[in-house]
């Protein structure tokens, strides 16, 4: 091995502007796949860049992410755990636990949502317009949209929703807040959620957490009430900020470019197709930083990996590996196959994906049909990002119409 | 979980059309693999019956899994 690749980098890099792809991932897939990074809490790491070792290690059982939830863990949050009680399982606990809401969110429960969503899209987009241009589409669409959603699914009343979306807020990011105000919040939001819960075993409910109440109390006792306060938890969490993030992400790259030769027809409105090349497009950051610890000794890259030792799998990376995905810098809006990674892989797959999908497709397909003459209202300069956030997005983006 | 009667057989299938490659079942299972196109198949078509074939078809996001019981063909998951 040359010095060259001995090199030992800081990560995560450093992310750039607006939706660029961080350039590393393409130097290392060509000249290190398999390169060693230093984390900002518990030392070195391995990374890897392309799609099949991206692939190996988010599918391989012989990789895992219990391992992960120890002081000493290579990281980018100061707490080994903060990363969600379904993330920091390994299968068959895992497995157990996944299975208890699995079935909330299968292709077909969840198009029995979409009518709904479809509502709720078209009342935020009422209030739009009766409010009149110019509004920002954060505010007004991309979060109240996929806050609804996600809390009315589970349960949650709508008086409460602002006070949940501070604390989830404050839990996600990076460096925007201190470890005590992300403590406090995660401890908040646990509070919020035992609360409901009780309330719940009082008066049962056909909501999600209704069914997860029954199902802990249940004979078979399939989860615990510990398990049952942060899964609930972790739904709120993922289930907003990323799909929020990611309407107001596509939105603001349709409105960026001249975007390909097929014009999509009034009556078919925004092609699936295009909502995944979406997805496969921006570098979220969400599944990217999330590592996983080999607990046995693993080949990769033509190197051993050891039991113990950690590896980063950025999917965002694989998103973009020319092996795979021809021209990826380029959005195709008819790519297929399309085999990206944006919801991970393996048993972490993400468990909203299908809600994702569905959301995205009806967010995007509303600003398509209602209000086909949306433009930025401000200059590219002034689109604020989010920033020490893991999920990148504009903070606002004002539109008009 | 009691499980079923030691002699219960099952049969898997997974519909290529829907599957959408997640993994999710090949990673909590030994009974699933995932070819090279991207999409699972089981390992072998009749099984010994086992709760973590059951709990890969129950966590399979599109219900592409389908267990029956072999010997009857009475749905077992999801
Ligand atoms: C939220 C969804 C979308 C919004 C807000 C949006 C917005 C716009 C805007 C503002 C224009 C420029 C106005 C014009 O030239 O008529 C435009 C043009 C166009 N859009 Fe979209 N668009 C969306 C989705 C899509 C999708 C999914 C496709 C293709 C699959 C598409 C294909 C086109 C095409 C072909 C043009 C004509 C301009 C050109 O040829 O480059 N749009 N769109
Ligand atoms: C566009 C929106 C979304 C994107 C891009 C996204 C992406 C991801 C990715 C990449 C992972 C895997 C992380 C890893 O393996 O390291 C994941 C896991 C997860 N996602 Fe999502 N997600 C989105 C929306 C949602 C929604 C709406 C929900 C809520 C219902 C959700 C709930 C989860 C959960 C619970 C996990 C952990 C699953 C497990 O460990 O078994 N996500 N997501
Ligand atoms: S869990 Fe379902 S969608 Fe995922 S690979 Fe297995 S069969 Fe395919």
């Amino acid at each position: 091995m040359t010095t060259h690749s001995r090199q030992v980098r800081d990560f995560p890099f450093e992310t750039p502007a607006r939706l660029s792809m961080e350039p590393l991932f393409a130097t290392l897939r060509r000249t290190e796949p398999l390169s060693r990074v230093r984390l900002p809490y518990g030392g070195e790491a391995w990374l890897v860049t392309r799609y099949e070792d991206i692939r190996t290690v988010l599918g391989d059982p012989r990789f895992g992410r219990a391992a992960t939830l120890h002081d000493a863990a290579p990281r980018i949050q100061p707490d080994p755990a903060g990363e969600g009680v379904l993330m920091s399982l390994d299968p068959p606990d895992h497995t157990r636990l996944r299975k208890t809401v699995a079935g909330v969110f299968t292709k077909r429960r969840v198009e029995e949502l979409r009518p709904a969503t479809e509502r709720i899209a078209g009342e935020l987009l009422d209030a739009m317009e009766a409010t009149g241009p110019p509004a920002d589409l954060v505010t007004s669409f991309a979060l109240p949209l996929s806050v609804t959603v996600i809390c009315d699914l589970l349960g949650v009343p709508r008086e409460d929703r602002e006070k949940l979306r501070r604390w989830s807020d404050a839990l996600l990011s990076t460096t925007a807040c201190t470890p005590a105000e992300m403590a406090a919040s995660t401890e908040a939001l646990a509070d919020y959620f035992a609360t409901l819960a009780r309330q719940r075993r009082q008066q049962p409910t056909d909501d999600l957490l209704g069914a997860l109440v029954a199902r802990c109390d249940s004979r078979e006792g399939q989860l615990d009430e510990g398990e049952l306060v942060l899964l609930t938890r972790d739904l709120l969490i993922a289930g907003h900020e990323t799909t929020a993030s990611q309407i107001a992400n596509c939105t603001y790259l349709l409105l960026q470019q001249p975007h390909g030769a097929v014009r999509p027809d009034a009556d078919a409105g925004m092609p699936m197709s295009a909502v995944e090349e979406l997805l496969r497009f921006i570098p979220l950051g969400s599944g990217s930083f999330r590592a996983r610890v080999a607990t046995e000794e693993v080949e990769l890259c033509g190197r051993r990996v050891r039991p113990g030792e950690t590896v980063f799998a950025p999917t965002v990376a694989a998103n973009w590996d020319p092996e795979v995905f021809h021209d990826p810098g380029t959005l195709d809006w008819e790519r297929s196959p399309n085999p990206h990674l944006a919801f991970g892989h393996g048993v972490h797959h993400c468990l909203g994906a299908q809600l994702a999908r569905m959301e995205l497709h009806v967010a995007l397909g509303a600003l398509l049909e209602r209000l086909p003459g949306l433009r930025p209202a401000v200059g590219e300069g002034e689109i604020e990002w989010k920033t020490g956030m893991q999920v990148r997005g504009p903070r606002t983006l004002p539109v008009r119409w | 979980m009691t499980g079923e009667p030691a002699a219960a057989r099952w049969r898997l299938a997974v519909d290529a059309e829907q599957c959408i490659g997640s993994a999710a079942c090949a990673g909590a299972c030994a009974r699933f693999r995932m070819t090279d196109d991207g999409r699972a198949e089981p390992v072998a078509e009749v099984v010994d019956a086992e709760e973590a074939v059951r709990d890969a078809a129950e966590c399979c996001p599109v219900e592409a899994i389908t267990v029956t019981d072999a010997d009857t063909g009475a749905p077992v998951a999801p």
